[in-house]
């Protein structure tokens, strides 16, 4: 039995179907995260747990409770927004015992709570300051402590790290992930950054156009990607079309070479399939393992520092690569000749 | 060139205002032949009926405000979070009270809650005072939810809104908590107006026939040659006093200074 556990979930707004048919089953301690271009229906479903919004049909069960008709103020959940929404008239330590306070704590329990949130984010010495006078990270993290604070069942972030900068999303991603796993807290994290997905979560749902598309861990999500729009969605990556020559053995030939895929085709012979790479997976240098070869031209060298990211023309099909820097061998400039090379396992059938 | 013109225009401008108040004190001040004194002061502030008129008004002007506050940023709050599309209607009825002269109020209160009606407020002393205090709160109306609306447009009604009830707070806890103490320079801003709003007000006290500190000026500047104007001197020294007050309270409050 699962801790938190949302059933069939629907709503609609009007005539518009935002989120279809979702269901979602949810470990107690486990991080999962909603990935999905804006629009996808994944901050409906936070707030339809959060009780924001009330589903059209479906359940939302949470230890057992079905807390699909509960107001919001009576699920015990912890909610973290983007915009941060510190109560701007409450001191720090005053907007992180704010919940215990409206659940009639003792003042002497509400203190040292506020004093153990506020050393977990290490703000210790902030408590009597205003919201206004932290910077958006910290304030994030009065707003995490604060949702964390009440000992909530769930905890609920909605794009936390979206309105900040770059550097500090990236620390404050893995302080979040270190609280996280440190209070065993069952969390829920939507975002529209493939990276933070990843990077954070036990599990991924990648979600579009209001269902599901997949659920998996990071890795299985990357490598595995069950359909197109995941594929296309998380990561970069090139498509080819091949002809499908032996199915069930797999074969297929893409322009004249012909190569036998990881897995069988169910597609018939003759048809034409979709596949997918990586840009990880194109080398520039030749390996035993890598069985499969295109001839093509270096069209756009990017070097980021440490990958470089090439594009190149392989018979009228742009393919991007990206290769690790290494100190004693430059780039290949633009319009060299080069010979790709691809280990045929590693391309990904797209259904 | 240009900046000695608005020098000029600015100038003429306190001139204009400062004049006939000068003028006006000046001769407030010539009550003893002869030499300048504050004897039309001392009389005025001395006078008995000076002061239970003013404090009636005060107390009624209190009274006015908490209503007030009470009825507008519940209104203005759930307006914003829940109607916004309902927002034009309410601020055109807020308007109202500016349109319709408070002569016409009086006498339809009047007509609707008098002796021989359902509801007989005009009976007693307590009613009346009730009735006045609701014909007070309906002037003040475009002033407070005004003021309220435009303090509640600086916050994150919706969000904050929902950062409380996610920890737990119900509709009271919120509006007390965390809506109303973030609104409140505007509400403080809506409560001064009224204050000056009801101290002045003549029409409904004289009508509803209340002890209050309109008719007493009324009554004051018909009979007497120089106390009136002391008393206007008093009366536009207790409304800067007031403005002054918002200047402070906003000056005061630490968390808004940032914003400012």
């Amino acid at each position: 039995m699962s801790y938190l556990e949302i059933r069939q979930l629907e709503k609609s707004f009007g005539a518009n179907r935002v989120v279809k048919d979702f269901s979602l089953q949810i470990e107690k301690g486990e991080f999962i995260s909603l990935l999905g271009p804006s629009g996808c229906g994944k901050t409906t479903v936070l707030r339809m747990v959060a009780g924001f919004e009330t589903p059209s049909a479906g359940a939302i069960v949470i230890d057992g409770q079905d807390v699909t008709d509960l107001r919001p103020n009576q699920r015990n959940i912890g909610m973290v927004f983007q915009s941060y929404a510190l109560f701007p008239n409450l001191t720090v330590a005053q907007n992180v015992g704010f919940g215990l306070k409206v659940a009639g704590k003792p003042r002497a329990e509400i203190e040292q709570s506020v004093q153990e949130m506020l050393d977990l984010i290490g703000l210790s010495a902030f408590g009597g300051r205003f919201p206004f006078q932290l910077s958006g990270g910290q304030q994030q993290r009065v707003a995490l402590a604060r949702a964390l604070a009440v000992r909530p069942r769930v905890l609920l972030l909605d794009e936390p790290l979206s309105a900040l900068d770059a550097k500090i999303r990236v620390s404050l991603r893995a302080e979040i992930r270190e609280i996280q796993k440190r209070m065993g807290i069952t969390t829920l994290f939507v975002t529209h950054d493939q990276e933070e997905a990843l990077s954070m979560s036990d599990r991924v749902v990648v979600m579009n156009g209001g269902i599901a598309e997949q659920v998996g861990e990071p890795f299985q999500i990357y490598n595995r990607p069950a359909t197109k729009f995941v594929a296309d969605f998380v990561g970069t990556l090139n498509t080819f079309e091949a002809v499908v020559q032996a199915p069930e053995t797999g074969q297929v030939t893409l322009g004249d070479t012909r190569f036998a895929l990881a897995q069988p085709v169910t597609a018939a012979r003759g048809q034409t399939i979709a596949l997918a790479l990586r840009p990880e997976a194109v080398h520039l240098t030749a390996h035993p393992s890598r069985d499969v070869t295109l001839a093509a031209t270096i069209t756009e060298v990017a070097f980021m520092g440490s990958v470089i990211r090439i594009k190149a023309d392989a018979g009228g099909r742009t393919v991007s690569l990206d290769m690790f820097n290494h100190p004693h061998s430059p780039p290949p400039p633009v319009a060299a000749k080069v010979t790709l090379n691809i280990a045929s396992g590693d391309f990904i059938q797209l259904n | 060139m240009t900046r000695i013109l608005s020098w000029a225009a600015l100038i003429l401008g306190l001139l204009y205002f400062f004049l006939p108040l000068a003028g006006m004190v000046e001769f407030s001040m010539k009550m003893r032949r002869g030499v300048y004194s504050f004897d039309a002061y001392a009389t005025v502030l001395g006078d008995q009926q000076f002061q239970e008129t003013f404090g009636y008004s005060t107390m009624m002007a209190l009274a006015t405000i908490v209503f007030g506050v009470l009825l507008v940023v519940p209104t203005a709050y759930l307006v914003r979070l829940k109607l916004p599309q309902a927002r034009p209607y309410i601020e055109f009825v807020t308007l109202l009270p500016l349109v319709i002269p408070a002569i016409v109020i009086v006498f339809g209160y009047i007509r609707l809650y008098n002796t021989s009606s359902w509801l007989p407020l005009t009976g007693t002393p307590m009613g009346t005072n009730l009735l006045l205090m609701m014909g007070y709160s309906a002037l003040a109306l475009p002033y407070m939810y005004r003021a309220v609306d435009t303090g509640l447009r600086t916050i994150d009604v919706g969000t904050l809104t929902e950062a409380a009830q996610s920890l737990g707070a119900g509709w009271v806890t919120i509006l007390a908590r965390v809506i109303l103490p973030n609104v409140l320079v505007a509400v403080l801003s809506g409560a001064f107006l009224t204050f000056a709003i009801v101290i002045g007000e003549f029409t409904m006290a004289a009508l509803l026939n209340r002890p209050a500190f309109g008719p007493y000026m009324q009554v004051l500047g018909a009979n007497r040659a120089y106390e009136p104007p002391a008393l206007a001197a008093i009366a536009f020294v207790i409304t800067w006093a007031c403005m002054g007050l918002i200047q402070l309270v906003t000056r005061f409050t630490k968390y808004t200074r940032a914003q400012n």
